[in-house]
């Protein structure tokens, strides 16, 4: 059956104009659904309000940066403390580890996989709603006691601040540690088993194998840091003196701890945004990935190594020599799977068909600056390098180039890939491809120079710096602006086009993905006849259509 | 229409569904092996949840072996092999439960649910007993940790007459006894306790006697162990007490007469969770209680 | 850019005691050594992101094209993939070896290394020497191996000397080793690196290299204070010394700690409701036991002095104190 056939082919005409939006209506039918359709959208709103919430922060500190001594007025050491950790935490816990797995990948892992929900609609409502629990328990520490721990929340000083709000804070984080888990879970069960006829494991599009892999961490890792923060609470609270050296605890343990789940989140962070990149240079090289096999198997490697590598943060603390030596050891081993992925994308683009749009041009933008990150990660896992770089702005630089540069981006980049398909509306590709050159360059200004002034020696968490390293900071925190507009203004661009832009077709940029079969904005059941798969990649049946400046299927 | 939509998701327009299968599954059994992956994965969860406490167990118990040695001996073999027992018979009716459920044997299966229900209260009595016991004699974490006797006399009280007597003892003591070691503040560790070094094995106490008369002098630090001992054991408490609800909202279910041959996921599934609760412990004992 | 690249070089020939554009000076004997790693690995990192930037800028503007453009072939090449499999790995294996020697080298002090106790608390540095002498910056002398054995005495900090290319967490309850040669005389900055609180941004010293000969020559002068100079000489150096400065003021300005502008024969409202003036007595318990009377609208935060200050010392600070009016 022809793909037109299934986005008309929904029972009678009258319900041709039923989607999951227009479904149902009032905020119950919001708050309450269990269509992971609308589900995946209140993450999206929810999470990328966070970002605004730690970006806001992240401007705050940046023009606190501007001068060696204070800048704002409003903003003493203690101040400066509370910002950078709630600037990290919130767009760690808050924002990038739920944004594109439980906001993308809720709306699209069905569909792509033509199902027609997540194995458990119930307790995914549920992931979200303790979603916003965590949240407000954040916000909660934010505005009660405040919190100045760093996002890492190392013993003893944890435990010992006099900043009250650590307790709500590292309950927050324990909430959606379980928000996590339970999405995690979800996708692995959908995958299994709700898999249709035909839809064999190397027919999937692969951010599914992204997702899956991402599963699997959320579920291995985040217990880990669950029991880490409940243990830090108790610590705090009845000091049973597990990681408090005052009492004959040893505060390193927490460090293994707390790095045992966070390296495997940082592959949390990434992994989604290679499965987005994915599709993106692919549908729009219109050309087959290069290399399925490769990079669907890389991301399970990395989701399995990353459980290896926890021990490269450690290098300074005094954990064992050989210790250092193995994890030292892995983590370049884990360096290689992603350059994989990187060179397979470069092979799609070779010899395709390109279309330059807006998530071309983000796709190309994460391919850059991801490779810088991860780069300057090799530096950092050099044992002998990583003793003078650590704690310095050189790891900050790395890690906002993988997750700033590298997630961020594939967010948007998957944003403005989906949007078409989620709210049927197409959006402005002029100011779409400008969001994107601001971002990108914004991006480079503000966080390049921090790998000088890094190398030079300059600490993170610095509220005061040595005023040789003011030129450095001016030009981040320019940059910083930069970036923000930027993001403000891919955000406006898509907002804009909800109302303004005109009616997307089915199949905007030809992808062979399920997802691209079913009418835009889905119906409430996603397929009322359930699609056959074939491959994901494979786009010769995929014609122009000039009338409905879109592509149709010539498969039948 | 609006929550109608949410609650049903059958949203309607799908007809001769079996009621009992979501509209989003194909069949029973897709719908099934869903809810079985699911549990699973759940249960590895929870395996790694508790693995954290394992893992500090075996780091402190690595880096102090004397702590373990000398401090397990205040912890009552007796009530732990008891809760283990206890434990395992409600892991067993918790199986049959499910089984009954398959054969569709009502009643049966009601009381299954029944004794499991009453065994963890049974687990959750005897611990109660243990903690009590334990907040009286000052074995506590941190700087609460404040011991009334040594762990020697410990064993013989609850050797001779039941706890009643154990706990009384304890006082009396408490009187004539223990330089108090409340000055931990200052320098951590090396809190005194009188007491006739135990006949049996090797221990800290006998490393300790002083030329003459019998001084055991506690291990740097042994609040540790308690530490250790209360959050593993208030964790898996926890747990159990979430068993006992689930088993009620089951027996609640149960007595409504939902569960039968074609729907005994719920019980099934519960079950897998209760043995999981019970292996941890099976783990916890000899971990805690047995130490040699 | 060029220009950039030129200073990348030039690094790269002369192990340069002055800065570079990425580095600070090479002070110490593994500095040279951490750098060449660390343009070992920018050069692969330079030859991958220009090679991969252009290749995809070309691809890019080479294969754009219209809509209506039919889609490409399908495409798989194995060799190729193991190719860009097997290289990078290569290459990582380099970087790991290099790393690791680098770090050995940095990692195994010599057994006739000069030792300096170390003790870091909220938020400075003091630096202890065999002869029992205390300083707040750190002085060792050139071309003499030295061995920092390092513990703190409230949270978590880090030694970091980036001229010396060596950093290690100074962890309460335990102690941690770190140990450098200097090849240069002068000063170096030293930072702490693991957030530590409040201060953290603050917590500086110095290491002060002195030429062969001078360094003994500072032990001995730093050792016997009190012959050397004034009581109110040794006192003032002394709070400088004891980190004191980082918690109180002389010119009246707030600080974690009441200012010492006029403290002598000063009446203090204490936590407790009571008062007190400063007196000897009064200065002398609050040095030692410094939870005993806090002033009001302070933290009982100040670390005791018991065992590090000798009443001598104590005297000189009180004949300092007097002369702050
Ligand atoms: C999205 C998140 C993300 C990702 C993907 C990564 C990826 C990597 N990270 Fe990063 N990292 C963080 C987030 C991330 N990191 C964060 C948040 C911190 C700091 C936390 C804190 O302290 O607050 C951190 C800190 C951090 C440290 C500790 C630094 C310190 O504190 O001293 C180290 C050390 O080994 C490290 C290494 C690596 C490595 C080797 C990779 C590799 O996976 C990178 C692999 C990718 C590539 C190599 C690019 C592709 C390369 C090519 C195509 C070219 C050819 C390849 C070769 C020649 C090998 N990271
Ligand atoms: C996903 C994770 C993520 C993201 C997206 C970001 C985004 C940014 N981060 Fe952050 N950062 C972290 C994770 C992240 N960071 C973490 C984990 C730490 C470590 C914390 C710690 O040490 O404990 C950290 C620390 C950190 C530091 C170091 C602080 C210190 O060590 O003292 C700095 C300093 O420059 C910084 C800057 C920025 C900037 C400028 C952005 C920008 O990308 C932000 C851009 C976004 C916006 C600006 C918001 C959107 C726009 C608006 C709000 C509209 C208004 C703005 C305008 C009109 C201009 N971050
Ligand atoms: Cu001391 Cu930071
Ligand atoms: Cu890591």
């Amino acid at each position: 059956m022809s793909s037109l056939d299934t986005t008309l082919g929904h029972g009678a005409p009258a319900h041709a104009e039923d989607n999951y939006l227009t479904h149902s209506h009032g905020w119950k039918s919001w708050l309450l659904t269990l269509d992971h359709k609308r589900i995946g959208v209140m993450y999206l709103c929810s999470t990328i309000a966070s970002l605004f919430l730690g970006g806001f922060f992240a401007l705050a500190l940046r023009t606190e940066l501007l001068t060696p001594g204070p800048t704002i007025a409003m903003i003493d050491h203690d101040m400066y403390n509370r910002m950078f950790t709630l600037h990290g935490a919130i767009m760690v816990f808050l924002f990038i580890i739920p944004a594109i797995p439980a906001g993308l990948g809720n709306f699209f892992v069905p569909v792509m996989l033509g199902a027609k929900d997540v194995a458990f609609p119930k307790l995914n409502l549920a992931s979200y709603h303790l979603w916003i629990f965590g949240a407000v328990f954040f916000v909660t520490a934010m505005v009660h006691g405040g919190i100045d721990t760093g996002w890492t929340f190392y013993t003893p000083y944890s435990v010992t601040t006099p900043a009250n709000g650590v307790i709500w804070a590292t309950m927050g984080v324990f909430i959606l540690g379980f928000s996590s888990i339970f999405t995690g879970l979800n996708f692995i069960v959908t995958i299994h088993k709700l898999r249709p006829e035909g839809m064999t494991w190397f027919r999937m599009p692969l951010f599914l194998w992204a997702l899956y892999s991402t599963s699997v961490i959320q579920v291995l890792a985040t217990p880990v840091l669950a029991i880490t923060v409940l243990l830090l609470t108790v610590e705090r609270t009845l000091h049973v003196g597990i990681f408090d050296p005052a009492l004959g605890g040893d505060p390193v343990l927490f460090q293994h701890f707390f790095w045992f789940y966070s390296h495997p989140a940082v592959y949390i962070m990434i992994l989604p945004g290679f499965g987005i990149i994915s599709e993106i240079v692919s549908v729009h090289s219109r050309k087959h990935i290069f290399g399925y096999r490769f990079i669907a198997f890389s991301s399970l490697a990395i989701a399995l190594l990353g459980f290896l590598v926890w021990g490269h943060h450690l290098f300074t603390s005094g954990q064992s020599q050989l210790a250092s030596v193995i994890f030292s050891a892995i983590s370049f081993a884990i360096a290689i799977p992603s350059a994989i992925k990187v060179f397979n994308w470069l092979a799609t683009m070779y010899k395709s068909s390109l279309q330059l749009t807006t998530p071309m041009w983000y796709a190309f933008g994460f391919i850059v600056l991801f490779l810088i990150g991860g780069l300057t990660g090799l530096f950092l896992a050099a044992l002998a390098v990583d003793i003078h770089l650590h704690d310095t702005y050189f790891v900050v630089a790395h890690f906002h180039y993988v997750m700033v540069g590298g997630t961020l981006l594939a967010l948007f980049g998957g944003l403005y890939h989906w949007w078409p398909k989620m709210f049927g509306r197409m959006y402005n590709e002029f100011w779409g491809k400008v969001g994107a050159v601001l971002v990108t360059l914004g991006f480079n200004v503000t966080f390049f120079p921090q790998f000088v002034m890094g190398t030079r020696g300059m600490p993170r968490r610095y509220y005061s710096y040595l005023p040789e390293f003011q030129p450095l900071h001016v030009a981040s925190t320019i940059g910083a602006y930069l970036l923000g507009f930027g993001i403000l203004l891919a955000f406006v661009n898509l907002g804009v086009a909800l109302f303004r832009g005109r009616k997307a077709p089915t199949n905007p940029w030809g992808g062979a993905t399920l997802e691209w079969q079913c009418a835009s904005p889905p119906p409430h059941d996603n397929f009322s006849v359930t699609p056959v798969a074939h491959d994901p990649y494979d786009f010769a049946h995929l014609k122009y259509d000039e009338k409905i400046d879109g592509y149709t299927s010539r498969r039948s | 229409m609006s929550t109608a939509a949410a609650q049903h998701p059958h949203g309607g327009d799908e007809h001769g569904h079996d009621p009992l299968v979501a509209h989003h599954f194909d069949t029973a059994q897709q719908q099934f092996d869903s809810g079985k992956l699911g549990i699973w994965l759940f249960l590895v969860q929870e395996i790694l949840f508790f693995s954290g406490l394992f893992c500090a167990y075996a780091v402190y118990r690595a880096n102090h072996p004397e702590i373990f040695e000398f401090a397990h001996r205040y912890l009552d073999v007796k009530m732990g092999a008891i809760n283990t027992v206890v434990l395992i018979c409600s892991s067993l009716t918790a199986a049959w439960s499910v089984r009954a459920a398959q054969l569709g044997q009502r009643g049966l299966m009601i009381g299954c649910i029944i004794v499991t229900i009453a065994c963890a209260f049974g687990f959750l009595g005897i611990k109660y007993f243990e903690y009590e016991h334990k907040i009286h004699a000052g074995l506590l974490w941190g700087e609460k940790f404040n011991p009334k006797y040594a762990p020697g006399d410990h064993g013989d009280e609850h050797g001779a007459g039941g706890h009643g007597s154990g706990t009384e003892a304890v006082h009396s003591e408490a009187a004539n006894s223990v330089p108090n070691p409340a000055d931990r503040s200052g320098s951590p560790g090396s809190h005194g306790a009188t007491a006739q070094p135990e006949k049996s094995a090797p221990s800290p106490a006998a490393t300790h006697v002083a030329a003459g008369d019998a001084k055991v002098t506690t291990p740097r630090n042994t609040s540790i162990f308690f530490s250790i001992y209360f959050a593993m054991t208030g964790l898996h408490g926890l747990h159990v007490i979430a068993g006992i609800i689930v088993y009620i909202w089951l027996l609640w279910r149960a007595l409504k007469g939902e569960f039968g041959p074609k729907q005994y996921a719920a019980i099934d599934f519960a079950a897998l969770h209760w043995h999981l609760v019970d292996l941890v412990w099976i783990y916890l004992f000899p971990l805690l209680y047995l130490i040699r | 850019m060029n220009t950039l690249v030129g200073s990348m070089l030039s690094q790269l020939v002369i192990a340069g005691s002055e800065a570079s554009y990425w580095f600070p000076p090479q002070a110490s004997t593994t500095a040279a050594e951490v750098d060449w790693v660390y343009y070992f690995i920018y050069w692969i990192s330079v030859f991958f992101t220009v090679m991969i930037v252009s290749a995809g800028l070309y691809f890019m503007w080479r294969f754009r094209s219209k809509k209506t453009a039919g889609a490409a072939a399908a495409a798989h090449n194995t060799a190729l993939e193991v190719t860009w499999t097997v290289v990078p790995g290569i290459l990582c294996a380099c970087i790991f070896y290099f790393g690791l020697t680098g770090y050995m080298d940095t990692h195994t002090p010599p057994d006739d290394a000069y030792v300096v106790n170390v003790t870091g608390v909220k938020w400075a540095w003091s630096f202890t020497y065999p002869d029992g002498t205390v300083s707040d910056t750190l002085h060792v002398p050139v071309h003499r191996p030295v061995r920092l054995v390092m513990t703190s005495e409230d949270v978590i900090h880090s030694l970091f000397i980036p001229a010396f290319r060596t950093k290690q967490d100074v962890v309460p309850g335990r102690y941690t080793e770190e140990w450098f040669e200097a090849t240069e005389t002068g000063e170096f900055t030293i930072f702490c690196a693991e957030f530590c609180g409040t201060k953290h941004s603050e917590m500086l010293s110095k290491v002060v290299v002195h030429p062969e000969g001078d360094f003994t020559k500072w032990l001995s002068a730093a050792g016997n204070i009190h012959e050397r100079m004034s009581p109110v000489e040794a006192g003032e150096l002394l709070v400088k010394q004891r980190g004191c400065m980082q918690c109180h003021s002389t010119d009246g300005s707030p600080s974690t700690g009441p200012s010492w502008k006029g403290i002598w024969g000063r009446g203090e409202k204490l936590a407790d409701g009571s008062s007190v003036t400063v007196d000897e007595n009064y200065i002398r318990s609050s040095i030692f036991q410094p939870q005993a009377q806090i002033v009001a609208g302070y933290g009982p935060v100040m670390p005791t002095f018991q065992g590090k200050l000798k009443d001598r010392d104590i005297t000189a600070i009180i004949e300092y104190f007097k002369t702050l009016k």
